[in-house]
């Protein structure tokens, strides 16, 4: 590996370390860092108190947030290298529309047609909308996935992906229209997008699907480069496009289904963190943009959970709010400043 | 040098698969094309020059007739086995943003590396080689996006090179280029089929450059399928001049 990209794959990685302990230590009730670092080493800390914010709330969150943000940054860089567009990120073929709206069927239906609101379900109706919404995304990315034997152009998948989001935004209207204002409250609270949802014992789920699916993603690096060139250069040099191009997206549509079947719809991180890494390492190489991604994914989301809750805004933040605040001005630097180098501006 | 047959067309029609119909562009298509040789695909909009070298490629099917490569039909290359056999360089622009022209040309070696696409020391001298062949040395560090359209093609040119693969098909290599690359691009391919003993087939629409670099012209006519010959007898056939002078 060149020297520049070690040093930049580093210094990622302290940036992980950095905002997952920071995560771990800020909040609404102060924690002394020497306790932070016992209760995580498994040591007593002296007070029970802490030794709960600390495990139950603020760990799960910074696990949450690490795996999510990796995960949705993966997926946007494989969504704008197959589709060859940068405008690209994890909700345009529809599949976080799928996961809304198999969520929104759910939530909303639940007091009309089964007379009790899910809302009222506590743990058992936080697993029935992560159910629903993985059945939502994947029903949607099988319906692109037999879109995408069909048609040839990437072009078309994608103006289809679009649609199918406007036609799942549409439903989702209507179901609102017709359901009780609690159940409606839930559902808009789910689509705020949130790293805190997730519960303890759920949070080692996440983490272990995500564990087994990101190295996976990892194996379409050489695919990935390839696609790069066009289709016909890659077809020339040996690759199957169609049967490639299905599989990014499989691979893709999965990593954001369960992200949003865990944290709701989280914008920006997918669009983004790619072009950042871009920018920052100066390369198309997936070799280098993939882990790049995936750390500077997780390493965005950790910051983003913790301005989220800094003290003061008391977890008010809605996460998506400041993906977009902080992410956007970052990665528009980056990219000017690239930009003039580029030129000799 | 030894010129052997690398491709032999056997009464090819080619053309599009609609759902229910089949659109032939060209048909009765029979000759050779031997290693060492640079032939020049030429004729009007609409002939079907890029539908002959996409269906030469791999890219289409066949709607009848046969294609032999290096002796073997087409079809039974596994598309792996057809990626160290046949190299192009295409029309489609690849809006590549920071690749290096290194890197670029290192792809040609795809066919070559493992899994994760890995340039071996054998793969970095192979794409040297291309890169030096090609005369673009001084390039090699420049991102592919501050290139010109000539420069990128030679680039292109060089990726093709690095795939080592004894026949190399070109869709108008020499489009929207100025007439002094155009020259150089073609001397340049007309060099590499005699020096490297490649089998290259290239479409264009540069008639007066063909005959001078070519050692074989195929002239396609809508409707007319296709005549071959050397560039003297074509030049004299009164079907080319009908078709170029009017």
């Amino acid at each position: 590996m060149k020297r520049p990209i070690a040093v930049g794959m580093i210094l990622l990685g302290v940036s992980i370390l950095l905002f997952f302990f920071l995560n771990l230590l800020l909040g609404s009730v102060t924690v002394p860092a020497g306790a932070v670092w016992k209760i995580i080493w498994g040591a007593d800390a002296g007070n029970e108190i802490w030794q709960n914010i600390v495990l139950k709330s603020r760990l799960p969150q910074a696990v949450t947030a690490l795996v999510a943000g990796a995960g949705l940054a993966v997926a946007g860089l494989q969504m704008q290298t197959v589709f060859r567009n940068p405008l690209a990120g994890p909700s345009v073929l529809g599949v976080s529309s799928g996961a809304s709206l198999g969520v929104a069927f759910v939530v909303l239906l639940s007091g009309r047609l089964g007379g009790v609101a899910l809302s009222r379900l506590g743990y058992m109706g936080e697993i029935a909308m992560t159910l629903s919404a993985i059945v939502g995304a994947l029903a949607v990315m099988l319906l692109i996935v037999w879109v995408a034997q069909k048609v040839k152009g990437n072009v078309t998948l994608l103006i289809i992906g679009v649609m199918i989001g406007y036609v799942a935004t549409a439903i989702i209207g209507v179901l609102k229209f017709f359901s009780a204002e609690e159940d409606v409250r839930a559902y808009v609270v789910w689509g705020l997008g949130s790293f805190a949802r997730v519960s303890g014992g759920q949070v080692a789920t996440f983490a272990i699907i995500m564990a087994v699916l990101l190295p996976l993603s990892m194996l379409l690096v050489k695919t990935l480069n390839l696609l790069l060139l066009g289709d016909g250069y890659a077809r020339n040099l040996g690759l199957n496009v169609k049967r490639s191009r299905i599989w990014v997206i499989v691979c893709a549509g999965v990593l954001v289904a369960i992200v949003t079947a865990y944290c709701g719809p989280i914008s920006f991180l997918g669009l983004a963190v790619p072009h950042l890494c871009r920018g920052i390492f100066r390369t198309s190489d997936h070799r280098v943009l993939m882990p790049a991604s995936l750390l500077a994914g997780s390493s965005l989301a950790l910051l983003c959970n913790l301005i989220a809750r800094l003290p003061g805004f008391e977890g008010a933040l809605p996460v998506n709010s400041v993906t977009a605040l902080i992410g956007a001005p970052v990665v528009a630097v980056v990219l000017f400043k690239h930009r003039k180098e580029d030129t000799g501006e | 040098m030894k010129r052997e047959e690398t491709i032999r067309l056997e009464s090819l029609a080619i053309g599009y698969h609609g759902k229910h119909s089949v659109k032939v562009v060209a048909e009765g298509i029979s000759d050779s094309i031997c290693s060492g040789e640079l032939t020049c695909l030429i004729g009007e909009n609409g002939a079907g020059k890029s539908t002959l070298l996409r269906t030469l490629s791999g890219f289409l099917p066949p709607v009848s007739g046969e294609i032999d490569i290096l002796g073997k039909p087409l079809k039974s290359y596994r598309e792996t086995d057809l990626a160290k056999v046949i190299g192009v360089v295409l029309t489609e622009k690849n809006n590549l943003q920071n690749m290096t022209v290194e890197e670029l040309v290192g792809m040609g070696r795809s066919p070559y590396t493992g899994f994760w696409g890995r340039l071996r020391t054998e793969d970095k001298e192979k794409v040297a080689q291309a890169i030096d062949l090609v005369g673009i040395g001084e390039l090699k560090d420049r991102m592919v996006q501050t290139l010109s359209d000539g420069e990128r093609q030679k680039v292109m040119i060089a990726k093709a090179l690095a795939q080592e693969t004894p026949i190399i098909f070109l869709d108008e290599p020499t489009a929207f280029l100025d007439y002094p690359s155009k020259v150089e691009i073609l001397n340049l391919l007309h060099r590499l089929s005699s020096e490297e003993s490649k089998t290259i087939f290239l479409s264009t629409h540069d008639l007066e450059l063909a005959l001078r670099v070519a050692d074989r012209v195929w002239l396609m006519t809508k409707g007319g399928g296709v005549q071959t010959g050397s560039p003297e007898n074509l030049i004299v056939d009164p079907a080319t001049g009908r078709f170029y002078f009017g």
